[in-house]
């Protein structure tokens, strides 16, 4: 198991600055430690050996399963044609695979995923990639609500709009939004970052923990205890870079992103369990 | 958990008919216990489609004598036509329990719907120049079959898969909701509402009339009742995102039009496609991409947002 650790390397960069209390946990998921890590029935494969899937007559889980089948047989590029906004299909992978859908998921696409990278050409349902751990998922249309629920680490990336509940519950990660996002996004996230290049609807941030929301284009209001935070010179990098890797750019540069943070101001930050909370009522 | 699903042709009529049984069809795992339709047909001259039943289903199984109850509802539906000086055109009998009658009337119809649906087990479940809505237990494919709807020519259509949750499986509770006594609108919803019995004590005071405990028929009443009170579709489809409180999907059509409205929770799913040519909507993407074989570009509407779109 890879180690947790209570300092992380992007502290030193300056890129958390919070103070976490309370009941938020205090320890961050180390990348450099987790360089060795390998499931334990993790699959050897040549991203050069490639092979393709028409899923159209095929069963949901019958695609699942050969995409499987060809990772045992050491393809590290799959293509998957006609998926047909198809359900759950691409979840669960554990295993670095470079994987192609040429077309669009249906719900629950991509989900429970830790490692590969996975290319989308069209449009996601609702909850893509819920529960990703590592690796990129890239959609290069839109994508439905809860995009990234639940997320734990890895690149998502919805070049078009996205609906309501982006990034709720996230973990870790980064969710970009290349245009406009629904409401209660970022809702109760815990940790990891949410870059909107378009506009962001109401309850931006609500209840969120931890983390960082970033818009470029107009906020329609902010959630209960989240509040503008000011975007630093390590910050701008970090944003630049992110973004460059996916060919994107902030609408007005990134130094003119609206930064939004926990004010931190929740009951859940004063430190005290409910049965001393009962002692000084 | 239930599905809904809609389409209209701008400018054109098709087979509406096998496009939206495709749909529903595609639909059927998000609720297998019936299947509903309210196709819109070319309107041909002044008379009315109306579209009842004087029976459930399962009544069938409830003993020897149901058959000649059947038939005794049906004579006295007849009778009641005739004494209020309604024109039976045309009737075609598609199952044992169900009829489609054409009909031409000047009066007051909203009378003669009362007088009709006073016989009992007798339910109409449309009236209109354009619309039929068609609603039965089972899936698409077994809906469609039954009441030979595949062929059906049209400009726009609604229909739902139903997932039975607060309610029975008959076809009462199942959808769509005909917005009695207003001719040609109907309703499908996805979703609960939680204030439904404020709201139906209100319009029952009113003078509106409840067939089923569905919260659904609660929104096709409630369009009806503003659509009485002077606001156009829009409007009032606008005010029922802000009166009706709860989680919800659902779409309108009229004649001539066909409206959806999302609740300002964005809590149930709806993806949409619009072209020139025909716009697109349904629970899941998965619908849409069974009447389009090729890639196109959907969204999924924001929250609180009401759209309308005329054929």
């Amino acid at each position: 198991m890879a180690e947790l650790n209570t300092e992380h390397d992007s502290h030193a960069l300056g890129m958390h600055t919070e103070q976490l209390a309370g009941r938020t946990q205090k320890v961050f998921f180390s990348p450099s430690a987790d360089d060795n890590y390998v499931y334990h029935d993790s699959i050897e494969v040549d991203f050069n050996k490639s092979a393709e899937i028409d899923a159209g007559p095929m069963e949901i889980k019958d695609v699942n399963a050969k995409i499987r089948s060809l990772m045992k047989e050491g393809y590290g590029t799959i293509t998957v044609k006609n998926p047909s906004a198809k359900h759950s299909l691409g979840v669960g992978i554990l295993n670095r695979l470079n994987l192609n859908f040429e077309g669009s998921l249906g719900y629950f696409g991509c989900g429970l995923c830790d490692g590969p990278n996975i290319r989308i050409s069209g449009r996601v349902g609702w909850s893509c990639a819920e529960n990703m751990m590592a690796g990129t998922i890239v959609i290069e249309k839109n994508a439905g609500s809860t995009f990234g629920a639940a997320m734990r680490g890895g690149d998502l990336v919805c070049k078009g709009d996205v609906g309501s509940r982006t990034g709720i519950d996230q973990k870790g990660g980064t969710i970009i939004v290349g245009g406009n996002a629904g409401a209660f996004n970022g809702f109760m996230m815990q940790r990891g970052r949410i870059i909107i290049l378009g506009n962001a609807g109401k309850n931006l941030g609500d209840s969120m923990y931890d983390g960082t929301i970033y818009v470029g284009g107009k906020i329609e209001d902010l959630g209960v205890d989240a509040v503008e935070g000011e975007i630093t010179d390590v910050e701008e990098k970090w944003l630049e870079n992110k973004l460059a890797l996916y060919g994107m750019k902030a609408p007005n540069g990134v130094k003119n992103l609206t930064k939004i943070v926990a004010g931190k101001q929740l009951w859940n930050y004063d430190n005290l369990e409910p049965s001393e909370k009962k002692l000084v009522l | 958990m239930c599905g809904i699903a809609g389409l209209i042709h701008r400018g054109k009529s098709a087979d509406i008919g096998s496009q939206m049984t495709s749909m529903l069809q595609a639909l059927k795992h998000r609720g297998p216990d019936s299947t509903g339709y309210a196709l819109y047909g070319d309107k041909g001259n002044d008379d009315y489609v109306m579209r009842f039943k004087v029976a459930e289903q399962e009544d069938l199984a409830s003993g020897f004598d149901i058959h000649d109850t059947i038939k005794e509802r049906k004579a006295t539906v007849d009778a009641r036509l005739k004494e209020m000086k309604v024109s039976i055109k045309g009737e075609e009998q598609v199952t044992e329990y169900a009829h489609r009658y054409t009909i031409s009337f000047d009066g007051d119809l909203k009378r003669v719907i009362d007088f009709v649906e006073d016989v009992d087990g007798v339910e109409i479940l449309s009236i209109g120049h354009a619309l039929e809505l068609i609603k039965d237990l089972g899936d698409a494919s077994v809906v469609a079959g039954q009441y030979n709807l595949n062929g059906f020519k049209g400009t726009h259509a609604i229909g739902h898969t139903r997932m039975a949750t607060e309610s029975d499986v008959d076809i009462r509770s199942a959808h769509p909701y005909w917005a009695y006594p207003f001719n040609d609108v109907s309703v499908v919803h996805n979703g609960q509402l939680t204030n439904y019995w404020t709201n139906r004590r209100g319009l029952e005071r009113r003078g509106h009339r409840f067939m089923s405990d569905c919260d659904s028929e609660l929104i096709a009443v409630y369009i009806a009742h503003r659509i009485d009170q002077g606001d156009d579709l829009e409007s009032a489809m606008k005010r029922s995102v802000d009166e009706l409180d709860g989680v919800f999907t659902y779409l309108v059509a009229t004649a001539d039009s066909l409206g959806m409205a999302k609740d300002v929770m964005a809590a149930k799913p709806m993806v949409l496609y619009e072209s020139d040519d025909l716009i697109a909507l349904a629970s899941e993407e998965v619908a849409i991409r069974s009447i389009f074989p090729n890639e196109i570009d959907t969204f999924d509407p924001y929250e609180g947002e009401v759209r309308v779109w005329q054929s």
